[in-house]
């Protein structure tokens, strides 16, 4: 459990086993499903948390991210989304 | 990617529009259930409906509604452990790629079968638990189901599946919300919902008998604030309200025919569980249709779709694409008038319905006893 303080980029992090995180064909995005719920996602919040599944620390995620889609200043953004995803219990920190 | 900012907020990445879609679909499998609940949502006449469909039915009602796109599946009843094919039901529902959620009051949940639906892929149950007092559960459900219950849950937990402890609320049972708190802590169990009774069907027959005060209300929701507070992200608590108290009406499966599908025992597809007390509907049937026609085409899926057979004050109101009218069920038992805005809304013409039953609630307090669900009730 957080205690509030504020993701690091050597946090390593997973999706919570609660909620399941896949691809769904028929909506063309990624869902997350949970006991009588689901959030489907948009593009880039989809393509964070497919990282998060593969990749563990969020450092590596972030390079990650950046280098697939050439873009400088997204990790501001990616941290932000990481912080509101764990404020969620969507991830937690494994370490 | 956006170009103004790679990730985007929370409330940007949330949404509950199908696009059309019936991302929920729920198979009632039964009517059968060996309890008694004076609250129950089926049917009055619910011994009427005899002809379940068969296992091969109900997988190809799985079959087609994946490939319409739904995506959660609940399995209820009735008591949905009384069908013998419930595992072989889910295992199917999990190669098909669903969510699958068990809807059970735990009669019937031995361990055995614990094991079998864990094995079948089943991702999470729900369980119905009225009170930690046995005698006073067994009372209002009408049979020695306390001890089932309690096993049941601990059952779940010991499987490790995720679980939702549903306690339906009524006045008989709303001071027993802090001893049911404190059984899922002990558990660990990650939800706890406070489903404030919605009267239709046996509840709307015992409703003079079941609403509780204001008082009670107000007091069970300042035991939910201060588990909330206390236990934070370990416990997530549900508290829904009755709508007899609100002036805001409830936006019922997020709009008729938007995203939910019933399948009702007998093959009956219906907008919600509810939707057989409006008269003058002819449901289509699984058995008679493809599942495509009936979401997309069918009649009753169209009536009450989108906002074109709004009435006033709904037609012009600013809240119907957030409210979407409220319930049609609500607005066909208590005005006639499926159409019609829902009575627990303030700006309806016929909201004073809705504080007259309360009144007449508060004042009867009758004692002449619940009327437990049983077969062969005369509705008139």
């Amino acid at each position: 459990m957080s205690n509030g303080a504020p993701l690091q980029r050597s946090d390593v992090v997973e999706l919570d086993p609660r909620y399941l995180f896949r691809w769904e064909e028929r909506q063309q995005a990624y869902v997350l499903l949970y006991p009588e719920g689901l959030v489907k996602l948009n593009a880039t919040a989809g393509a964070i948390l497919a990282e998060v599944a593969n990749t563990a620390e969020i450092g590596v995620l972030i390079d990650n991210l950046t280098e697939k889609h050439e873009q400088q200043d997204i990790a501001g953004d990616i941290l932000e989304f990481l912080e509101q995803s764990h404020e969620r219990g969507w991830i937690r920190i494994k370490r | 990617m956006s170009e103004a900012g790679f990730a985007s907020s929370a409330e940007t990445t949330v949404t509950v529009d199908g696009h059309g879609l019936p991302l929920w679909l729920l198979l009632e499998l039964t009517y059968r259930c060996p309890l008694k609940c004076p609250w129950c949502n089926n049917p009055l006449d619910f011994d009427v409906y005899r002809e379940e469909l068969s296992t091969a039915e109900w997988i190809d009602v799985l079959r087609q509604g994946r490939a319409l796109g739904a995506v959660q599946l609940g399995f209820s009843g009735g008591e949905p452990m009384q069908r013998r094919d419930l595992e072989e039901l889910v295992g199917e529902a999990t190669r098909l790629g669903y969510y699958t959620n068990l809807i059970t009051s735990g009669m019937g949940l031995s361990q055995t079968r614990l094991g079998a639906l864990r094995d079948a892929g089943l991702k999470q149950i729900q369980l119905s638990l009225q009170a930690m007092d046995a005698d006073l559960n067994n009372r209002l459900v009408g049979a020695e189901a306390h001890a089932h219950k309690l096993a049941a849950a601990r059952a779940i937990k010991a499987y490790g599946f995720p679980m939702v402890l549903n306690v339906p609320v009524s006045r008989h049972n709303i001071g027993e919300a802090s001893t049911l708190l404190d059984f899922a802590e002990e558990l660990g169990i990650e939800y706890v919902e406070f489903a404030n009774l919605q009267y239709y069907n046996w509840a709307l027959v015992n409703r003079s008998d079941l609403l509780p005060t204001r008082e009670q209300i107000a007091a069970a929701e300042r035991v939910v604030a201060e588990r909330r507070a206390r236990l934070g992200r370990r416990m997530t608590i549900y508290f829904v309200i009755s709508d007899y108290y609100d002036d805001r009406p409830k936006a019922c499966m997020k709009g008729w025919g938007n995203i939910h599908l019933t399948i009702a025992p007998d093959g009956a597809a219906l907008p919600c569980q509810e939707a057989r007390v409006i008269t003058g509907l002819e449901f289509p049937n699984v058995r008679d249709h493809a599942l495509e026609w009936i979401w997309r085409d069918s009649p009753v899926f169209r009536k009450f779709r989108g906002e074109d057979w709004m009435q006033e004050p709904c037609r012009t109101c600013p809240e119907r694409g957030h409210d979407y009218g409220g319930c049609r069920c609500q607005a066909f038992l208590l005005t006639g008038d499926a159409a019609a805005t829902d009575p627990v809304c303030g700006r309806s013409p016929h909201h004073h319905l809705v504080g007259e039953a309360v009144a007449m609630a508060m004042a009867d307090r009758r004692s002449n006893g619940l009327i437990m669900r049983q077969r062969g009730f005369n509705v008139a």
